[in-house]
């Protein structure tokens, strides 16, 4: 289990920094959501990973720690308004400067290089 | 318990919240509140900064849960140093902002007031989560107020902007939560506890989690080599903007040196200290790519951007340094390097509008309408944060040179402060000698500056003066700060020893 886990953010990651490195603004958000996902999994695990137990004490026997769970929420509420945020940005940036190129270039010969 | 510490971030939101209910209200009422609230929030900023002085840590549990469980503001010299800078800054620049700066859109106050918002709460929280929802609050505003006004330049600035802060965003969401797995806590006092029993098997991941915080904290602080979004964004941004964001690299600077005397300190076991020896050669590189930049700037607000990267490559080396005198300077370099680069911009705003067609292009364009008046504003700013006598850039450079002990560090310190200040002396007459004197032969049509705008400038240039010959008080002050910084156990027994109010019950 810990090492699907570990996997599965370690490939969301580096999927992520992949697109997040590309020249446009499209691949750089769906990039950031990945890398989201990842971070967002990431702290779910940092309270170890108890499957099926409560996040209460004394209901079962042992428990699993609740505050990465809130963490998480938190998380997930930020990443989600800023992406949206991003992307109304990256649709305002393709208006303006005629390209969805991160630098704004002009000529289409520059975007394509 | 004393609820005045929270005033700082509650006032600066329900301000906000009453300026966006006031939407379409007329403008004059939107600066009245907004102008009202800024000098409110100075009063308030000041007598913390009072209470702080005397060196009692006040502990503020919200919601009455006691640490390390809730989440507790903390008052300290530091904190209460950086809330007052920033007051500082903002009601300058809300006052030149009210003078008609403010347009094209009237959202700018509420903005500016959310933005406050969250940099006193990252000043003032004691939770390394908090710290970083309070970083999203004032990072969501700084996109906002980048933004402010549009234009395909400040678009494509802004864009990078956003963009890099998200990823530094999820950088930080990676250290808190390795730093939870590792301490099982958030609380920074209860975290440097924990810290410093961290075992040899889980250094390397403290280690770690420690470094990328700092990755994190140095794009906040714009250090090389994450600092290539700063000169962009804050030449494209409306002159009040780019005043309020020099308290933006600050936080970075702040979030360094909470983090790495406090939990990463000298107390720290393993990892005691592990952030200098990088920080050290970046801080020169980063002085070194500023005066560059500024050197090879084409335009006066961009070159003054740079100016804003060189005050934080010096701040950096002080806080590399990392003995009480030299976090002293750093700090005392830190109040004077804020408001005098606001001022410049401020100022350079000024400028820019007696220039016609030229804008802020460094090239001969047609004489200014008050050539005497502006050119002696623009000559003291420059000596201020050039840092030549009797100015507060010399005091702070000398402190700073004065905190190098002997040794191999003393001499790249002294080197590149000098040959900054000397490169930068370069750069301004450039800039200076070709705006005010290389001019053509006709007066650009333009009105003459707004005499409460001028003044705004001019009293913030005064407070350069205020710090160098008023020093005495103030170094007193950062000597203290420093010395409560270095004994960051006075720090961890304030927080964790606070009681929660008796008879006040969660059911």
């Amino acid at each position: 289990m810990e090492v699907l886990v570990a996997v599965v953010i370690a490939v969301l990651t580096s999927c992520g920094v992949y697109l997040l490195l590309r020249g446009r603004t499209f691949p750089i958000i769906l990039g950031l959501t990945l890398l989201t996902y990842a971070v967002n999994l990431f702290i779910f695990m940092s309270g170890r990973l108890n499957p099926g137990k409560s996040t209460i004490i004394g209901v079962g026997e042992g428990y699993t720690d609740p505050l990465p769970q809130a963490l998480v929420l938190t998380a997930i509420v930020i990443s989600f308004a800023m992406t949206a945020f991003v992307m109304v940005l990256a649709l305002r940036a393709r208006a303006e400067l005629g390209n969805d190129h991160v630098d704004g270039r002009i000529k289409v010969e520059d975007v394509k290089s | 318990m004393n609820h005045l510490i929270i005033a700082p971030v509650l006032m600066p939101l329900l301000t906000a919240i009453l300026l966006l209910l006031g939407t379409g209200r007329p403008l004059r009422i939107q600066r009245g509140i907004s102008f009202i609230s800024i000098c409110l929030q100075l009063g308030v900023a000041t007598a913390l900064l009072l209470s702080a002085a005397e060196g009692t840590i006040s502990v503020y549990a919200l919601g009455n849960w006691e640490a390390p469980f809730g989440i507790v503001l903390v008052l300290d010299r530091l904190s209460a140093l950086m809330v007052f800078v920033t007051a500082v800054l903002a009601f300058f620049s809300l006052w030149y902002a009210i003078r008609g700066n403010d347009k094209p859109a009237d959202s700018l106050h509420s903005v500016v007031h959310f933005l406050i918002m969250g940099v006193n709460g990252a000043f003032l929280t004691g939770d390394l989560f908090n710290l970083f929802v309070f970083f999203e609050v004032l990072l969501i505003a700084s996109y906002t107020l980048l933004l402010h006004g549009g234009g395909a330049a400040r678009i494509k600035s802004g864009l990078h902007y956003v963009l890099l802060n998200l990823v530094g965003s999820s950088l930080f969401l990676i250290a808190a939560a390795l730093l939870y797995g590792l301490t099982g806590t958030l609380n920074m006092a209860d975290m440097a506890n924990k810290v410093a029993q961290t075992t040899a098997d889980e250094a390397p991941l403290m280690n770690a989690a420690a470094l990328l915080l700092l990755v994190v904290f140095g794009l906040k602080a714009a250090m090389v080599p994450l600092y290539f979004w700063l000169p962009r964004a804050y030449a494209s941004a409306s002159a009040p903007v780019a005043a309020v964001f020099c308290i933006m690299t600050k936080i970075g600077i702040y979030a360094i040196i909470r983090m790495y005397t406090l939990v990463f300190g000298d107390e720290a076991g393993v990892v005691a200290n592990l952030a200098q020896p990088w920080l050290w050669p970046l801080a020169l590189v980063t002085l070194g790519f500023g005066v560059a930049g500024a050197l090879a700037a084409r335009e006066l607000r961009l070159q003054i951007a740079y100016l804003v990267v060189v005050s934080v490559g010096t701040m950096m080396a002080g806080v590399a340094l990392n003995t009480e005198q030299a976090l002293s300077a750093t700090l005392y370099y830190l109040m004077h390097s804020t408001w005098i680069c606001g001022a410049l911009f401020l100022l350079a705003d000024l400028i820019v509008r007696q220039r016609g067609a030229t804008a802020d292009r460094i090239i001969t364009g047609p004489a200014l309408r008050q050539p005497v008046k502006l050119g002696a504003l623009f000559f003291i700013a420059a000596a201020a944060i050039i840092g030549m006598p009797p100015l507060s850039g010399f005091v702070g450079k000398v402190l700073l040179m004065q905190s190098a002990t002997t040794d191999e560090r003393t001499f790249w310190l002294w080197f590149m402060l000098l040959a900054a200040g000397f490169v930068t002396i370069t750069a301004l007459s450039r800039s200076g000698s070709t705006i005010f004197w290389r001019t053509e032969n006709r007066v650009a049509k333009v009105d003459k500056a707004d005499r409460g705008a001028l003044l705004a400038v001019i009293c913030m240039l005064a407070l350069s003066l205020v710090l160098s010959f008023g020093g005495n008080p103030v170094v007193r002050y950062t000597d203290a700060l420093a010395q409560q910084l270095k004994n960051p156990a006075i720090y961890t027994q304030a927080v964790l020893s606070h009681k929660a109010i008796p008879g006040v019950h969660h059911d």
